[in-house]
């Protein structure tokens, strides 16, 4: 037994704590997390991207599995070296796991004359997710403050959130999209896992350094033999998230974006950008923080009333029908609702941004238009309208 | 013709057809799990797919499939109108002209020619137009076919008297509702999706195909747009000018966009 063996030393990890696991263990612990009662579910490959499914070990995971993400372009390739993490965010965000597509809020029926009303049975199996990437942490934090705790909580939400067990995978390999780094939410987990992973694989082998989030995940790992992380590998973790970084191309300029926002509500951009835009919805729609739905009461046959919640979007013409007609008629009000709500409205409403960073909306749009882009080219003309309003002061 | 009972008070439903294939209408007979339930709500007065019993109007509710083709039915629309305090047109051939609506892009008499042996015999009209072009409309359900649990619902809305819950939205709020991964972005196959109306639930997208257009324009559809990604996939103007005329090719928007591409003249 050498010197690092941690094998059954689980119960004395604590919070923060580095062990080394190798991908065999991985299959334990996503096995041990499912002999928990865990339903467990993670990356997967399906039509040609990786979206959330089921996986009950590593064979599951996206193995081998590298995706090129371009504005409204997608491909994944593979390689033969059995890497499971080395690609960034998947086509669909965990979202829908907590806040379903379609959901049925209530029924009711008139019986001897009075209503009836009956909700569905909640769901009490809970979830555990394995390769989770940070900005979708960062977004689960972000859903919560509007679906949980904020002032319209929604029905279902906590049912499912509740329970969540969340093992992160950090990112070695960001895509073509991602600027997580402007927005502070990755590549490195914040908070909000239970166990965080980061995938190496060097003369030191093919392993995971595993950091310890929670009591709950230190008890978790107490299952699965590791070994404590040597000073090699913390310094090769250290080293492959600064890489992350620097291969992260793609950048916002947060600073002071909220207010220059605020005040380009006239921007000539806006315009611009409604000849490009198809106000399809996509963007919203794989968004891992756009929540916005749409209740509808319908009546059947037999003279019952149900209400649905259904995901709906800003960019749907309808979303903003009021008596009379749709008060975002144009798709310049709505793209400008939909990106200054994200960048900027947001923080007003929950003190946080409303984006994470992930570059879905980027890749995702059939037509890739680019929100990074966007908001550099509106700062541009803040900027040009300003130098143009000194100059003028001066003369 | 019978006389509706003076006793019955439901409302009358009647079923038109003009020219188009008879899909649309035999939705309602789709029905199967609510049909007597709403045979029960309204009382079927015309409707030749599934009775020879007809009643005379006036009738509460009509539904209008098909297109007008020939003078005569340009008549037969006006009474149908006259008789109905409701009129709902069904389908793409009612609310756009249909597939027939291609004859209104060639040359008078260039298809009755290559179908018909003597089309010397035939009284139509130069062009296939949606019922709106002739009487007035309270409300459009669209699709080739439509869907029967829109359908449905619209009836059921007007039995309720309230507003139907169709979307206008596009299809991609319902592919995207389905989970699935977009076949533009992962795979370049061109798709009408992004501007099409919702109704059908992403059904070809679902099975790794581009949206046909099939529900007709969305609410807010920006079509160059559009075209412009699928020529910059690849596409030439003659196959995207035929990606829009299909059975919505009468529709102004698909229509506009159509002529645009085939003036591209890069075939
Ligand atoms: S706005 Fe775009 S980049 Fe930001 S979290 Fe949403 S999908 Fe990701
Ligand atoms: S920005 Fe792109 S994805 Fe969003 S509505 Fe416009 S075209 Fe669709
Ligand atoms: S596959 Fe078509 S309908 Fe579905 S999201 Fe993509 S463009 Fe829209």
């Amino acid at each position: 037994m050498s010197l690092h063996d941690r094998s059954g030393l689980g119960p004395n990890l604590d919070v923060e704590d580095l062990v080394v696991i190798r991908p065999d263990q991985l299959n334990d612990l996503i096995a041990r997390l499912g002999d928990l009662g865990y339903e467990t579910k993670g990356p997967t490959i399906g039509d040609g991207a990786i979206v959330p499914g089921a996986v009950r070990g590593t064979s599951d995971l996206p193995v081998g599995a590298r995706d090129a993400q371009s504005p409204g372009r997608y491909r994944l390739e593979y390689s033969d070296d059995g890497h499971l993490f080395e690609w960034a965010v998947g086509a669909r965000s965990w979202k829908a796991e907590f806040f379903a597509p379609r959901e049925r809020q209530w029924r009711a029926v008139i019986v001897d004359g009075t209503l009836r009303f009956t909700e569905p049975t909640k769901s009490a199996r809970p979830l555990a997710i394995i390769g989770a990437r940070p900005c979708e942490v960062a977004a689960i934090s972000v859903l919560d403050e509007v679906l949980m705790n904020g002032a319209c909580p929604d029905t279902g939400y906590d049912a499912r959130r509740e329970g969540l067990f969340v093992v992160v995978a950090e990112c070695t390999a960001p895509g073509g999209t991602c600027f997580c780094a402007s927005m502070g939410s990755g590549p490195s987990a914040g908070p909000g896992f239970d166990l965080a992973l980061l995938e190496l694989d060097d003369a030191d082998g093919h392993r995971f350094v595993v950091r310890v989030g929670t009591a709950r995940g230190a008890e978790v790992m107490a299952g699965v033999s590791s070994t404590s992380a040597t000073d090699a590998d913390v310094a090769a973790r250290a080293q492959a998230l600064d890489r992350s970084i620097n291969r992260m191309h793609r950048h916002l300029q947060t600073e002071g974006l909220a207010a220059l926002l605020a005040r380009s509500m006239e921007s000539p951009r806006w315009d611009q950008i409604a000849e490009r835009c198809l106000s399809c919805g996509n963007c919203t729609l794989v968004c891992p923080t756009c929540f916005c739905s749409d209740f509808r009461d319908t009546t059947d046959v037999s003279g019952a009333v149900e209400r649905t919640r259904t995901w709906s979007s800003c960019f749907d013409l309808d979303h903003s029908y009021l008596h009379g007609g749709p008060v975002r008629a144009s798709t310049s009000s709505r793209y400008r609702q939909w990106m200054s709500h994200k960048l900027s409205t947001w923080w007003d409403q929950f003190d946080t941004s409303g984006c994470v960073g992930c570059g879905r909306c980027i890749t995702w749009c059939p037509v890739g238009i680019d929100i990074t882009e966007e908001a550099a080219a509106i700062r541009g003309d803040d900027e040009a309208a300003r130098a143009v309003h000194v100059e003028e002061e001066a003369r | 013709m019978s006389e509706i009972s003076a006793t019955d008070a439901r409302p009358t439903l009647a079923v038109w057809k003009f020219a188009s294939c008879d899909g649309c209408q035999l939705s309602l007979l789709d029905c199967e799990d609510e049909l007597l339930a709403l045979a029960g709500a309204v009382r079927i007065a015309h409707f030749t797919e599934m009775s020879r019993t007809s009643t005379d109007g006036p009738y509460d509710i009509s539904l209008v499939e098909g297109s007008i083709t020939t003078p005569d039915d340009a008549e037969r629309i006006q009474q149908v109108r006259r008789d109905s305090r409701h009129l709902v047109t069904i389908g793409a051939c009612a609310t756009a002209g249909g597939i027939q609506g291609l004859r209104n892009f060639a040359a008078e008499g260039a298809y009755a020619g290559t179908v018909y042996a003597h089309p010397e015999y035939l009284k139509t009209l130069e062009t296939s137009t949606p019922i709106s072009d002739h009487v007035a409309v309270d409300y459009e359900l669209h699709g080739c076919p439509i869907d029967r649990r829109q359908l449905l619902e619209v009836l059921l809305a007007f039995l309720a008297g309230r507003r139907p819950a169709v979307a206008g939205h596009s299809v991609c709020q319902e592919c995207k509702g389905r989970s699935n991964v977009c076949v533009m972005v992962a795979n370049a196959t061109p798709c009408l999706g992004p501007v099409t109306r919702a109704g059908c639930g992403g059904l070809c997208p679902s099975v790794g195909r581009g949206c046909f257009g099939c529900f007709g324009p969305s609410q807010s559809a920006n079509t160059i747009s559009l075209a412009d990604q699928l020529s910059r996939n690849g596409a030439t103007g003659e196959l995207v000018s035929r990606l829009f005329r299909t059975f919505n090719a009468n529709a102004p928007v698909f229509r506009a966009e159509s002529e645009r591409q085939s003036a591209r003249g890069d075939a």
